[in-house]
């Protein structure tokens, strides 16, 4: 049944995500990728991870498809462009088919070492699994937790000094 | 039974789509939305192995991916509405100036 749901789940999210690269028209891409961002999310929660699927979906498919569709709006580029709407499509494509069969070969090949750490299943089902997210960003990451605030705040001046056009 | 090589094998499938659409796009927004599939691939990577591993830290990390992927579109989406105000375009093609 697991198996089974992750395949479905793995084959909409690269059907999604082929989608992005191919449809003329921006909007287009963008529901596609929203699909793909939910496909993640189901991914998440089928690794145990919840808090992580509902960040997926508040901030990736709220947040951020929010801004990218409301900046195709209000650049009216919501129409499908006519002519040729894709450059250097050889070497692209042998470029990443190459990088696809490298990981392929690197992934099979390789054995993933390194189990049994103290955070299992059960620890999760007990403990919470957003409790134990907050224990380790507030506890060993609370320095780049900071630096992630100054950094959104340098995001925000930098977009707002960027768009304006008189300072 | 799924392994963690099912989600490397995904991830992988959808960073290379994600590589192919930057390369090939002329759109600056739909490249920009492959960069987000390709972010996204890096932070399946982070959760499976966190999984597999058995340790908080890459759902950590993955935290701040997001954080980066949300300043990135804010900047980003910023630039392409400033270029647009001056060419008229959004074609990557027609970046080639360093300053109007």
């Amino acid at each position: 049944m697991g198996i089974l749901l992750f395949y479905l789940t793995a084959f909409v999210a690269v059907i999604a995500a082929f989608f992005v690269t191919k449809c003329r028209n921006p909007v287009n891409s963008a529901l596609c990728l929203v699909t793909n961002f939910l496909c993640l999310a189901v991914l998440y929660v089928m690794l145990e991870a919840p808090f992580m699927a509902a960040i997926q979906i508040m901030v990736y498919a709220g947040a951020i498809m929010v801004l990218i569709i409301f900046v195709i709006m209000l650049l009216n580029l919501g129409t499908s462009v006519k002519g040729n709407y894709v450059h250097g499509l050889a070497g692209g494509g042998v470029l990443a088919v190459l990088m696809l069969f490298l990981t392929n070969r690197f992934v099979a090949n390789g054995q993933a070492t390194g189990t049994g750490g103290e955070i299992t299943s059960e620890v999760i089902k007990s403990v919470g699994h957003t409790e134990l997210i907050g224990r380790a960003m507030f506890t060993d990451f609370l320095l780049p937790f900071e630096i992630a605030s100054i950094l959104l705040l340098v995001a925000i001046i930098g977009a707002v000094v960027l768009s304006k056009r008189k300072i | 039974m799924i392994s963690v090589h099912h989600y490397l094998l995904l991830s992988a499938i959808l960073f290379s789509i994600g590589t192919l659409g930057v390369l090939t796009r002329r759109n600056a927004i739909v490249i920009f939305m492959c960069i987000e599939v390709m972010l996204n691939s890096v932070n399946l990577t982070f959760i499976a192995l966190s999984k597999h591993v058995g340790n908080m830290d890459g759902q950590v990390f993955v935290f701040f991916v997001m954080t980066v992927a949300a300043a990135e579109a804010a900047v980003g989406l910023a630039l392409m509405i400033a270029f647009f105000k001056n060419k008229e375009s959004i074609d990557v093609d027609d970046f080639n100036m360093l300053k109007w």
